[in-house]
């Protein structure tokens, strides 16, 4: 159904249930939206002025203050603990990572850091490559993000997937894409006048051509 | 009680003489000149934030070509009427600051709270009617601070309204110097006027109600400024403090903010928002408080569940202290945070459903009068309903990670601050014009303009979902730079359109303010035939509101269509041969 109300093509492993708890809270908005709209109208309707009417003199009702208090509650936090294992595995711990990445955000770049024939990061061999970020595909990738100026944001839409990138501190961020293709790395954070137009490209390459497009691009280093 | 008596003196003893211009119509210490004085502060800003947000659309539906009309401008503003991207930056924070702290603030707690408190609990003025006057002229200093920083090299603040640092603490990320300076001095002066209305309103309104006005008789709009004012003392210390730092930060060579000195960033977002989350139900619950009064006046009952409308108010207050996290979500906070504020995040919802349920239920075999304050209180439930419901995905944090920072966050808070907030204070100009101007606003222009404004809001706004939906980030300058959202940009050139014609329209307003001020239809005491007790009191009122005694009152505020009058209408303060006098 997203696809059709704009949403972007996914192509995470977690999207489908980000999707799907949007889809969730969609059918429940939409349910208590009509009906409190419809009640709404039909009141204004049958019970506008006309020549000779009073109101009715009611000042309440207890129980319907309970009913509507308590059918709101636990809608609220079934809702919440429904989405509780979704964010635990997006955003606390997530599965083993396959490929490493840092990423680093400066005005107005992702600098992205790949660990070099050795596969260590922090050794002379790494190469950083601004904005042009390559994945495998179906492998989870796990970035050490991290920004060296301001809070900039990696957002990459067809994933569904955001996380801040704050100086001073590394933020683990980690996803698996299904599909190949070029899709972008927009910035989501106010980082100043170069903001908008801040973006990076990625790329969801094979097995095959991402080791060679790396073997090109640590060649192109001398490393 | 003394207090009362003591200013009932006061009141008496100011009417003897007749004070002059400056001491009237300037440097007044009547709540109600005051009341006016905000109002027009707040009217005066909003033309200059209606501005800036319509010159923001332009450069959201037609990116970088030039603004018509606008080639004088200098650079580096503009150029050749073409909006650069800092100058943008300025404007969506300039719009946003303006917006929450010299037109909704101002309106709602200081126009609205100055004049309605000490008329509906029955007082002769404010309980410090010189700390009243001294609130407004500073709060007016803090504007023209603000304003002064479009003048100053470097332009106005381009951090966004929260002014996360470490943008906003150094200058060379910006490219702002002074702007953001005067920024902070701006809002922390703006912070000090509102302090000495809040403990002005608290004091008020613990202290002076009239004989028989206890606790639960006062009007819910009462309730809704009084929790406000609460909230108000509380939450802005926090901002003031948040805000000295970073000016430490910026002009002292002081690291709170920056990690190369060992600070910390996300601690701005914890002070900023542990202020910013009270300051939305601050700019939402003086609405509610208006809608409440205005639809039980024009139903003709009583308003549904009083109580429960109190306690919720009173909930959300408190609520309103655990939740600022959610702001923070994708900021890097422990995760396992996140998870608890979604889930207090959830319950507050709850109190807002209540006071859904209770108008509706308010409407139920009522006898609707469509005036235009009604059609306004209306539209702001309908508003505030879209509002509500669309925080439910935010609140969710997996869902929260794809919105955050997108589209579908700017329609959330214009629902619940244009759709919720500026209805709750058109439909309160239009309710209580009469008795603060003595004249009744037009009917006509006020319809025009409320349908008007009606339509083009919800074209301008219910549009932004499907752009948050489709990913389009807030606070960017030119959506065509990005290959995903070039298929939507005829959405936001719909928006950019029907933004042009709801700005239009509020020009409408403006006239229909000034119009009536000199050919409206003079105002009787009660126009509406209403329970509270401004209603009692001329209109305009005079100096000390009540020419003769303070009114006595024996009920609750929404006794319409009470089985024991022949009228629909019971006011607060009239004795029934057969009531006991309630009022001990």
């Amino acid at each position: 159904m997203l696809e059709h109300l704009w949403f972007p093509h996914d192509i995470s492993t977690f999207g489908p249930q980000i999707d799907w708890l949007f889809e969730l809270i969609f059918w429940i908005v939409m349910i208590v939206w009509i009906a409190t709209m419809i009640t709404m109208v039909v009141f204004m309707v049958r019970y506008r002025t006309r020549p000779g009417r009073k109101a009715e003199y009611i000042e309440g009702s207890s129980r319907l203050e309970i009913i509507w208090t308590t059918a709101t509650a636990v809608i609220l936090v079934i809702l919440a603990f429904l989405s509780r294992s979704t964010w635990a595995d997006i955003k606390e711990h997530g599965p083993p990572g396959q490929v490493f990445y840092a990423v680093s955000a400066k005005q107005f770049n992702w600098e992205i850091t790949y660990p070099g024939p050795d596969g260590k990061f922090g050794t002379k061999d790494d190469v950083t490559i601004e904005n042009e970020m390559h994945v495998p595909v179906n492998k989870v990738v796990r970035i050490d993000l991290t920004s060296k100026d301001v809070i900039h944001s990696f957002f990459v839409p067809n994933m569904r997937l955001k996380q801040d990138a704050v100086p001073g501190r590394i933020i683990k961020v980690w996803f698996q894409a299904t599909e190949t293709g070029q899709y972008e790395i927009p910035c989501a954070e106010l980082c100043g006048f170069g903001h908008s137009g801040m973006k990076g490209n990625l790329t969801v390459q094979s097995q095959e051509d991402f080791d060679k497009w790396l073997a090109d691009q640590y060649a192109q280093a001398g490393k | 009680m003394s207090s009362t008596a003591a200013v009932a003196a006061h009141g008496a003893h100011a009417e003897h003489h007749e004070l002059g211009f400056l001491r009237t119509y300037v440097f007044s210490e009547d709540h109600k000149m005051i009341a006016r004085q905000f109002l027009f502060l707040a009217l005066f800003m909003m033309s200059i934030g209606g501005l800036m947000a319509m010159l923001m659309r332009w450069e959201l539906a037609f990116p970088e070509t030039p603004v018509p009309g606008f080639h004088w401008m200098p650079e580096p503003y503009m150029y050749d009427g073409a909006i650069p991207p800092n100058t943008y930056n300025g404007m969506f924070t300039m719009h946003a600051t303006i917006m929450i702290f010299f037109v909704v603030m101002p309106i709602l707690v200081g126009c609205f709270g100055n004049f309605l408190i000490p008329l509906m609990i029955g007082a002769r003025d404010m309980a410090f009617p010189k700390l009243n006057m001294l609130s407004f002229w500073v709060g007016a200093v803090a504007g023209v601070i603000m304003l002064s920083s479009f003048f100053v090299t470097g332009g106005p603040a381009a951090a966004g309204w929260t002014s996360y640092a470490p943008l906003s603490a150094v200058p060379i990320y910006t490219g702002v110097d002074w702007g953001q300076d005067l920024w902070c001095i701006s809002i922390i002066v703006l912070g000090a006027s509102s302090l000495m209305g809040s403990i002005n309103y608290i004091t008020t309104i613990v202290n002076m109600r009239t004989k028989g006005m206890y606790f639960f008789r006062l009007p819910l709009v009462i309730w809704s400024l009084f929790i406000t004012a609460i909230l108000l003392l509380l939450a802005l210390p926090v901002l003031t403090t948040a805000l000295a730092l970073l000016l430490f930060d910026r002009m002292g060579g002081t690291h709170f903010f920056l990690p190369a000195g060992g600070g910390e960033p996300l601690l701005w977002q914890h002070l900023f928002w542990f202020f910013g989350h009270p300051e939305v139900y601050i700019m939402i619950l003086p609405a509610m408080g208006i809608a409440s009064d205005i639809i039980a006046t024009f139903s003709r009952k009583p308003i549904f569940g009083y109580r429960s409308m109190a306690y919720a108010m009173a909930t959300i207050a408190f609520l309103s202290w655990i939740v600022w996290g959610h702001h923070m979500f994708q900021s890097g906070m422990d995760p396992a945070l996140g998870s608890s504020f979604m889930i207090t995040t959830m319950v507050i919802g709850v109190p807002s459903a209540i006071k859904t349920f209770n108008w509706l239920g308010t409407l139920y075999k009522g006898n609707i009068h469509y005036t235009t304050a009604m059609l306004n209180a209306l539209a702001f439930v309908a508003m505030f309903v879209i509002g509500g419901l669309s925080g439910v995905w935010m609140a969710c944090t997996p869902v929260d990670m794809y919105i955050h920072d997108t589209y579908f966050i700017v329609a959330h808070i214009h629902y619940v601050l244009f759709g919720g907030s500026l209805f709750g204070v058109f439909a309160g100009v239009t309710y209580w014009y009469p008795k603060m101007f003595g004249r009744m606003m037009n009917e006509t222009l006020g319809k025009i303009h409320f349908w008007i404004t009606f339509v083009a809001f919800n074209c301008t706004f219910f549009p932004m979902h499907i752009l948050g939906m489709g990913g389009h980030m807030r606070r960017i300058y030119n959506p065509m730079q990005y290959d995903f959202l070039k298929p939507l940009q005829g959405i936001n050139i719909f928006i950019s359109i029907s933004a042009f014609v709801l700005g239009a329209a509020q020009f409408i307003f403006l006239a229909n303010i000034i119009y009536s001020y000199f050919k409206g239809a003079k105002a009787p005491e009660n126009p509406w035939h209403a329970n509270t007790l401004e209603w009692t009191a001329p209109s305009p009122p005079g100096h000390g509101n009540w020419p003769g005694a303070l009114p006595t009152v024996y009920r609750g505020p929404y006794e319409y269509s009470s089985p024991e009058v022949a009228e629909d209408y019971l006011p607060q303060s009239q004795l029934l041969e057969h009531s006991t006098a309630a009022a001990d």
